[in-house]
């Protein structure tokens, strides 16, 4: 039975992973093909770094996502504190709003806000669809994840301590940066990283929003579907894939490091 | 906590920093250029802003319509864009283009003739050509009994002995476009019971198609994952150097003729700009680079001196104006026929 | 009006602005847009023009609900077994669930193109072997795969999640009181799992119902699924954009999912509904 279930678990994880693999593989193939494997070669890195496309759509969703992960945690955070403090049918409704963009499907996220921005541009002729609706579009989807991932954090927060610290004198800002953000403060991480993370890997909500002066990296992908596919993707993807992977790994021996101690002690 | 704070400071500082080398372009003219995915020669995009010091914000769409559906949304501003013939001609029936000042594109004159003056822009006003070709009907030999491709006929795409095997466009345009002629229609027929005649040709073709797609076709023809494909002519010429045993040709019923031109829009700022950066894609140099980098049809003919011969020697990539007599540009369709055409095809993928 | 709630205002208040302009406002326009023609007359044809597409709505939502069930059948063994795991073991093994969902899903799902093509990896295996080669691309059956593949993380991680809170005790009494394998899954597992399973059968369903791009890529653009006819129509890519039929659908297919969730929240009373975090 351990060794059904470890199995079972194998293929699972070999089913997740068989894409990557391939992926990695093909990063480093002599030639051109998605199917034929030529021999190992460095020349889709190379010519990945002298595409100044796929890196400025790479820079600008980074930007995208680290600016908007800000926004959302910051706006989110405050939010959050708010909405723990209310009750009854004040709070089922704000929880019901922060629901929408977590249960709409992407793509009417997507088109609802392009059809805000068409109307407001149009209608006004004040700004234009770019950077701007893309950050926007961006902080909205990830607010609601911000709540969900403090709120359950504040559940555990005794509110009065920050009443306390009002009443002995401490104004109110202080008293929430001094006694509430750091009882909360795993969630916020959290919020943040969550909020990165999907700014970062969305496809439709950027295909939708972007304008004319922005494009994300997974808009530029799908774009260069008119000509043969590049392998230069490959690479890029493999770069960031050993990116992440570090980073997690460093995350995790880390916690393990601090688990340990702590048992120490 | 601390640690929390320095974290968000150096968060905000690098933020701050991509900022400002993304958009610090400050007094400097930003001119947006809205092409097809890998449709140049990047470095040509830095000789441009080394030359003249405008900024080029460069951004790439998939299809003609994706490229329309932000134009006209009117949400999005672009300045120079790089459509095909019907959607020119749609685009200046909705007013969307502007009159080029050609004082500003002395290299237009390089253009062949046979480029200028055709049905979307018949007075030359908007449009400075950028490549060209026709579709072609690509088959790998290994696969294809070579007395069913001897008499050059679209049919091939329609024979049940390669069911599982035929690659179809995905784009509604070139797929009627096919099923017009092998009906023995225009292309840009006007009469709606021609159109549903078509449909019925692509319903009964849909069993034995393997996939539509666009992009695929590469690949699956490359690695002979399928037999037999329409595509562009320039884009058969990459498949050949991938895999030898790919042949291809011009069917006879008469193929598409596409011109994809540079245009500047009526809401774009910086006109001049624009047309000098038109004028600059039109240098000699730069044109060769750019029609060595897609492989299709240069209209430059000055440029054709500088590539290789044996492709500007190809009748199938540079066919003679005999050929071109029998192919057909797309025009733009009335709204009634655009939205039948919608419906049809919408109707054929949803069963 | 006392200091507590005026400084609830404050701090809520760019939430409750921002939500409204972004999220309430949106929605308000796609219903407007849905209820309007062209001219903004009030009207019932988008609404009733989407009877048309009835077939479309069918395929979608029966691809995407054999993909939930798959994903369920497939994370929930992998879920309990990580959740008995030794604490540092559990961390990696999630981190390792959650790495492939850091990788752009149009290349993962670009990668399953080689594997599975008639010359792909797989059957170049079994041609290998001596054997005959199968036809799985450009159908159905990929297009689930696609969607079970890009989603599986999704339902693994919230099911996770609630197992990780029952108390090893628990099970070990149920087992000292006779109950064996089947009882214990079916009397406590299975009952206490409940809200983690529905935040990840909404994770996935959700998303797969109104997908785009893995029916172009694995299923040979040959089915238009909803999410495909949706984005026609905003962007065009079948020559007319209509901004008011593509609203109605998206309204149709809103309701669709609400309603859904409801019936999947009678299930579950906790008001969270689980989540991942």
């Amino acid at each position: 039975m351990k060794f059904l279930s470890k199995a079972y678990n194998f293929l699972v994880f070999a089913f997740l992973y068989a894409p990557i693999l391939v992926m990695i593989v093909f990063s480093f193939n002599s030639e051109k093909s998605r199917v034929n494997f030529g021999g190992f070669s460095l020349r889709w890195y190379e010519a990945l770094f002298q595409d100044q496309i796929i890196l400025k759509s790479l820079y600008l969703s980074l930007a995208v996502a680290l600016l908007s992960a800000l926004v959302a945690t910051l706006i989110g955070t405050l939010a959050s504190v708010g909405i723990h403090t209310m009750h009854g049918f004040k709070r089922k409704a704000y929880l019901a709003v922060n629901n929408i963009p977590v249960t709409n499907p992407d793509i009417v996220t997507a088109i609802s806000m392009m059809i805000l921005f068409v109307f407001v541009v149009t209608r006004f002729n004040t700004m234009q669809m770019g950077f701007g609706t893309l950050l926007i579009s961006h902080i909205t989807f990830n607010i609601p994840y911000v709540i969900l991932s403090v709120l359950p954090k504040l559940r555990g927060l005794n509110t009065n301590i920050f009443e306390a610290a009002q009443d002995l004198g401490c104004p109110p800002t202080r008293a929430f940066l001094k006694v509430v953000i750091p009882q909360i403060s795993q969630g916020i991480v959290t919020g943040f990283i969550m909020a990165f993370t999907l700014s970062l890997d969305d496809f439709v909500i950027s295909y939708f929003n972007s304008g004319s002066t922005a494009q994300t990296l997974p808009v530029t992908i799908y774009s260069m579907t008119k000509r043969p596919y590049s392998p230069k993707i490959n690479a890029l993807s493999t770069l960031l894939f050993l990116a992440v992977m570090i980073l997690l790994v460093i995350v995790n021996v880390r916690k393990s490091g601090e688990n340990k101690r702590r048992q120490n002690n | 906590m601390k640690k929390i704070v320095s974290c968000v400071l150096i968060l905000c500082m690098a933020v701050s920093v991509l900022c400002l080398s993304a958009c610090g372009s400050g007094s400097k003219v930003t001119l947006n250029v809205y092409n097809w995915g890998e449709y140049i020669d990047e470095s040509v995009l830095s000789d441009f802003e080394s030359q003249t010091g405008i900024h080029v914000n460069y951004t790439t769409y998939a299809s003609n319509e994706e490229m329309y559906a932000k134009v006209s949304s009117g949400a999005a501003s672009y300045d120079v864009v790089i459509p095909s013939d019907y959607m020119i001609s749609k685009m200046i029936e909705e007013d969307l283009l502007a009159e080029l000042d050609f004082a500003n594109i002395p290299n237009y004159a390089y253009i062949g003739e046979d480029y200028k003056g055709l049905a979307y822009d018949p007075d030359n006003q908007y449009t400075v050509p950028y490549t060209w070709g026709t579709t072609v009907i690509i088959y790998n030999k290994t696969m294809v009994d070579p007395a069913d491709v001897a008499d050059e006929s679209v049919d091939l795409l329609w024979n049940e002995k390669y069911a599982g095997n035929i690659l179809m466009f995905d784009n509604p345009r070139d797929a009627f476009g096919l099923a017009l002629k092998k009906l023995g229609y225009s292309m840009n027929s006007l009469t709606p019971a021609e159109w549903e005649a078509a449909a019925q040709e692509l319903k009964a073709q849909k069993p034995l198609v393997q996939a539509y797609v666009m992009d695929q076709i590469f690949d699956k023809m490359s690695s002979g994952e399928a037999a037999i494909a329409p595509y562009y002519a320039g884009d058969a010429l990459i498949m050949q150097a991938d895999n030898p045993d790919i042949g291809y040709y011009i069917p006879k019923e008469g193929a598409n003729f596409f011109v994809d031109c540079m245009c500047v829009l009526k809401n774009s700022q910086h006109k001049t700009e624009a047309e000098q950066f038109i004028n600059f894609m039109c240098e000699t140099e730069v044109a060769a680079k750019t029609a060595e980098y897609i492989g299709y049809a240069t209209p430059h003919m000055e440029a054709r001196a500088l590539l290789d011969p044996e492709i500007v020697g190809n009748p199938l990539v540079y066919p003679d104006s005999a050929v071109l007599a029998s192919t057909e540009v797309f025009l733009n369709l009335s709204k009634d026929i655009n939205k039948l055409q919608s419906d049809l095809w919408t109707d054929i993928k949803k069963d | 009006m006392n200091r507590k709630s005026l400084t609830r205002k404050i701090i809520t208040a760019p939430y409750t602005l921002w939500m409204s302009i972004f999220v309430l406002v949106p929605i308000g326009l796609v219903v407007y847009y849905a209820l309007t023609d062209a001219d903004g007359h009030f009207t019932l044809r988008n609404l009733t023009a989407i009877a048309d597409y009835g077939k479309t709505f069918a395929i979608s939502l029966e691809l995407a609900l054999i993909s939930t069930v798959i994903c369920l059948l497939l994370a929930f063994p992998v879920a309990y077994t990580i959740s008995r795991m030794q604490a540092h073991k559990q961390s990696t093994m999630v981190m390792l669930v959650m790495l492939p969902m850091w990788m752009n899903f149009l290349i993962r799902t670009y990668a399953w193109m080689t594997i599975l093509e008639g010359n792909g990896l797989i059957n170049r295996f079994v041609r290998m072997l001596g054997g005959e080669g199968f036809n799985m691309i450009n159908t159905n059956g990929a297009v689930v795969l696609g969607m079970v593949y890009n989603f599986l993380p999704y339902m693994i991680l919230p099911i996770y999640t609630v197992l990780t809170k029952i108390e090893k005790s628990t099970i070990e009494a149920a087992q000292d009181l006779g109950a064996n394998r089947i009882h214990v899954f079916r009397r406590i597992l299975l009952p206490m799992s409940v809200p983690g399973i529905i935040s990840g059968i909404t994770m996935v369903f959700v998303p797969a119902v109104s997908t785009f791009v893995i029916s172009k890529l694995l299923g040979g653009g040959k089915t238009f699924l909803i999410g495909d006819i949706i984005e026609n129509f905003f962007l065009g890519n079948t020559g007319t954009v209509d901004y008011n039929i593509g609203a109605a659908l998206s309204l149709v297919l809103m309701i669709l999912i609400l309603v859904s969730m409801a019936i999947m929240n009678h299930f579950d009373k906790d008001e969270s509904a689980g989540g991942i975090m």
